[in-house]
C-alpha cells in the first residue's frame, strides 16, 4: 500500500506562521470552462499568489453550491470534465509544482463510482494533498474518511455556524489537514460574511482543535481576505474566482486568454490582502 | 401507532443511522446535519407519543377521508379474464393522491417543533399541492420548489398551489426537473434553518425521511390488509404499485413484507429501457449517493447523475427510495417496468371500463398488471394501489391518446 508521504499542507501552515500571515486558498472547478484553460489557470495560480489550491471535482448535482459554482460544474462537465480528467490535471500540475498544497473538493458519488481504494491510490499518486467531500459528514466516516486516514491522506472537515459545542467533537474526531470553517449558513457564493461573527466562531473553534482553520464561503474581496486572515489561518475564495471565469466567456460560452488573465489579476489582488495585513 | 415487529422481519429497518443494508444513510453537508438530526429527534419523540397518533388519526379520518375504499374492479376483471383485480383507492384522498398521508404527518411534526414555515419539492405537483393544503389548514407559510419543466407540464397543480397560498419557486438549474427541485429545496433549507421545516415528499433523502415517510404511508397497506380480510377472508396474492421515489409503493407493501404475498413494483420505462430515456433506477441504474442517501441511481460512467425520462412527472426521478434498493437486492420485491405508451393504454382502458381516470403514475402499475393478469387463475387476487387521479395529466395525455387512436 503506497500511502501519502508528503506534508505540503503542514509545511504551508508552518511557513505561514513564520511569515506571520494567513494563507490564500483559491478554488476553481477542474475543466471549467475547458481542460486547456483550466489547466493553465491552475498552473499559474501559485505564481499569482495562491498559497493553496482547492480543485473542484465537477458534479451534476452540487447540493451545497450556489448558482455560480453550479454553473462552473456544468460547464466543466459539458467540456468533457470527469474525475479521471481532474486527477490527470493534478498530475500535470505536479510536474512543475511540488510545493503548493492542492486539495480536491467535491461530492461523493463520482468517487464512490470510481471506487474508493482506486481513487485514493490514484489521487495520492497524482499529488493530491487532501480531500474535502461536502456530502460526507462524520456519520458516514466509514465511506472515505477512515480509508483516507489509512492512506495517511488528510480528510478535511467542514464546520458551520450551527456546529455547536455538542456537535464539534463529533466533527473534529477524525479531522486532519485543516478545518474548513463555512462562514455562512447557506450555499457558496450567495452572501457576504459578517466578519465579527466569523471571528468569534473561529475563536471558539480554536478551543476545540489545534488544526489550522481556513475560512470559506462568502469571501469575495481583498478586504474580506485581509479581515479573515487576521484571525484565521487561511481564507478560501471560490465563487468570486468562478464569477470572473464566467464573465470572461464569449457569447458561445468559450474561454480565452482573457479568462486566464482576468482570473490571475483577481488572485494577485486577493493575495495582496494576505501579504499586507499581518506584516503591518 | 406502528406495531412492534417480531424478530426475523423485513420490517424493522433501518438501523439507527438510517441504513437499510448498505442503502440509506445521511450523506449531507455539515451545514445540513443539525437540521436533519433535529427532525430525527422530533420524529422519534412524536412516534412514541399516543397524542401525536391520535391527532393524526383525526385528520386522516375527517380531513383526508380515510380509510380509502378497497374497490373490486369488476369490469377490468371481466375484461382481462384472469385474476381478480382490486384497487386501493388512494386517489380518493383529499387532494387526489396518497401524498397527503405523509404531508399531514410531517406538518404535525413541524408544528410540534414550533416551525412556522414549510418548504417542499415537487415533481408532478401532487406533493406540492398536498403540502400547500396542509399549510393552509395549519396556517403555515409554504414554499414549493418545482422544476421549470414540471411547472409547464403540470400547470393545473401550480395554480392549485398558488390558490392555496403557497409560493412556487420555478427551478431552472440542472435539468429543471424533480431532482433539481430537491437540490434547490435543500440549498434553501440550509439558509433558513431556524424557521423552516422541509417536508420531503417521498421515501428518499437523508435519514430519517425514508423511514418517517414510509411510516406515514403504511396506513395504505394496513387498511388494505384489514379490508381484504373483510372482502375475501384472506391475504391478497399479489400487490402491485408504481415507483418513482417509491412512497405509495412502500406504503402498500411494507405491512405485507413478512407475509406470503407476491410484491411487484413498477418503474417507468419511458421510451424503453434500451433507449436510456427512462426513469427505471433499479432496472437500469446502479448504486450511488444522491440527495442524502445511497440508493440505485441513473448515472453515467463518471458517476454524474443522468436525466430521467417518463411521461409521468411523478415518476421522473433518477433515484429511488433506499429501502426499495435494499428490498430489490434481497429479492423480496420484484421490480419491473412499463413504458410511456403502455401506461397511456392503461390510462385509457381504466377510464373507459371503470369510470376511474387514473393518474399516469398508477397507470404504469395497471399497464404491468395488464401483461400478467390474464394468465393467472380466477381465484388469484391482485391489489393495485390507485395512488392518484388523472385530472392533472389530461393536458399531457389527451394529445397522445389522440395520436394513438385511443380517444
Amino acid at each position: 500500500m503506497k500511502t501519502y508521504n508528503e506534508d505540503r499542507l503542514k509545511l504551508l501552515f508552518e511557513n505561514l506562521k513564520k511569515e506571520k500571515r494567513g494563507g490564500l486558498g483559491i478554488f476553481i472547478a477542474a475543466s471549467d470552462p475547458n481542460l486547456e484553460i483550466s489547466l493553465e489557470i491552475l498552473e499559474r495560480l501559485p505564481q499569482a499568489g495562491a498559497d493553496m489550491i482547492e480543485l473542484g471535482m465537477p458534479f451534476s448535482d452540487p447540493m451545497a453550491d450556489g448558482p455560480t459554482i453550479q454553473a462552473a460544474s456544468l460547464r466543466a462537465l459539458k467540456s468533457g470534465g470527469s474525475l479521471k480528467r481532474t486527477l490527470e490535471m493534478v498530475k500535470k500540475f505536479r510536474e512543475n509544482d511540488t510545493k503548493t498544497p492542492l486539495v480536491l473538493m467535491g461530492y461523493y458519488n463520482p468517487i464512490y463510482n470510481f471506487g474508493v481504494k482506486n481513487f485514493l491510490i490514484k489521487a495520492i499518486k497524482a499529488g493530491v494533498d487532501g480531500l474535502i467531500i461536502v456530502d460526507l459528514p462524520p456519520e458516514e466516516d466509514g465511506e472515505l474518511c477512515l480509508p483516507a486516514q489509512k492512506y495517511n491522506l488528510p480528510f478535511i472537515r467542514l464546520t458551520a455556524p450551527t456546529s455547536d459545542g455538542e456537535r464539534l467533537p463529533t466533527i473534529l474526531k477524525n479531522a486532519s489537514g485543516f478545518i474548513y470553517y463555512v462562514s455562512i449558513m447557506g450555499i457558496t457564493g450567495t452572501q457576504s460574511i459578517a466578519t465579527q461573527n466569523v471571528q468569534n466562531a473561529v475563536k471558539e473553534l480554536k478551543k476545540h482543535t489545534g488544526l489550522p482553520i481556513a475560512v470559506g464561503f462568502g469571501i469575495k474581496t481583498r478586504k474580506d481576505v485581509a479581515d479573515v486572515t487576521s484571525f484565521s489561518d487561511a481564507a478560501i475564495v471560490g465563487s468570486a474566482i468562478v464569477n470572473v471565469i464566467e464573465q470572461s466567456l464569449d457569447s458561445n460560452g468559450e474561454g480565452s486568454d482573457k479568462t486566464v488573465a482576468d482570473v490571475l489579476a483577481l488572485v494577485r489582488d486577493l493575495a495582496a490582502g494576505v501579504r499586507n495585513k499581518k506584516i503591518a | 401507532m406502528p406495531t412492534t415487529n417480531a424478530p426475523n422481519t423485513l420490517r424493522e429497518g433501518p438501523d439507527e443511522n438510517g441504513h437499510f443494508g448498505i442503502f440509506g444513510g445521511r450523506y449531507v453537508a455539515e451545514t445540513l446535519m443539525p437540521l436533519v438530526l433535529d427532525v430525527e429527534n422530533a420524529w422519534k419523540t412524536a412516534k412514541s407519543d399516543p397524542i401525536f397518533w391520535s391527532e393524526l388519526e383525526y385528520y386522516r379520518k375527517h380531513y383526508i377521508g380515510r380509510p380509502s375504499p378497497l374497490y373490486f374492479a369488476s369490469r377490468l376483471t371481466d375484461y382481462f379474464q384472469g385474476a381478480k383485480l382490486y384497487f386501493k383507492r388512494d386517489e380518493l384522498n383529499h387532494t387526489g393522491a396518497h401524498k397527503i398521508n405523509n404531508v399531514m404527518g410531517q406538518a404535525l411534526i413541524a408544528r410540534r417543533m414550533g416551525k412556522t414555515k414549510i418548504i417542499a419539492e415537487t415533481g408532478a405537483g401532487q406533493h406540492g399541492v398536498a403540502t400547500a393544503t396542509a399549510c393552509a389548514l395549519f396556517n403555515l407559510e409554504c414554499e414549493v420548489f418545482m422544476g421549470a419543466e414540471d411547472v409547464i407540464r403540470q400547470k393545473p397543480n401550480v395554480d392549485r398551489m398558488r390558490l392555496l397560498g403557497a409560493k412556487v419557486h420555478s427551478v431552472t438549474s440542472g435539468s429543471a426537473t424533480l431532482k433539481d427541485a430537491m437540490n434547490e429545496a435543500l440549498r434553501y433549507w440550509v439558509s433558513k434553518a431556524d424557521t423552516h421545516f422541509y417536508i420531503i415528499g417521498t421515501v428518499a433523502g437523508p435519514h430519517p425521511y425514508p423511514q418517517m415517510v414510509r411510516d406515514f404511508q403504511c396506513i395504505i397497506g394496513e387498511e388494505t390488509k384489514e379490508q381484504m380480510f373483510e372482502a375475501e377472508g384472506k391475504l391478497p396474492d399479489t400487490l402491485v404499485a408504481c415507483i418513482g421515489g417509491g412512497s405509495n409503493a412502500i406504503g402498500l407493501f411494507h405491512p405485507f413484507l413478512d407475509d406470503d404475498v407476491e410484491i411487484i413494483g413498477v418503474e417507468a420505462a419511458g421510451l424503453g429501457i434500451s433507449t436510456k430515456q427512462h426513469a427505471a433506477s433499479l432496472t437500469g441504474g446502479r448504486p450511488g449517493v444522491l440527495h442524502g442517501n445511497r440508493t440505485y441511481l441513473l448515472q453515467d460512467n463518471d458517476g454524474q447523475i443522468t436525466e430521467a425520462h417518463s411521461i409521468s412527472a411523478g415518476l421522473d426521478y433518477p433515484g429511488i427510495g433506499p429501502e426499495h434498493s435494499w428490498l430489490f437486492e434481497t429479492g423480496r420485491i420484484e421490480y419491473v417496468s412499463a413504458t410511456d405508451n403502455e401506461a397511456l393504454e392503461a390510462f385509457s382502458l381504466c377510464s373507459k371500463l371503470e369510470g376511474i381516470i387514473p393518474a399516469l403514475e398508477p397507470s404504469h402499475a395497471l399497464a404491468y398488471i395488464k401483461n400478467i393478469i390474464s394468465s393467472l387463475p380466477k381465484n388469484h387476487i391482485i391489489v393495485m394501489n390507485m395512488c392518484g387521479r388523472g385530472d392533472k395529466d389530461l393536458e399531457a395525455v389527451i394529445p397522445r391518446l389522440e395520436e394513438m387512436d385511443l380517444l
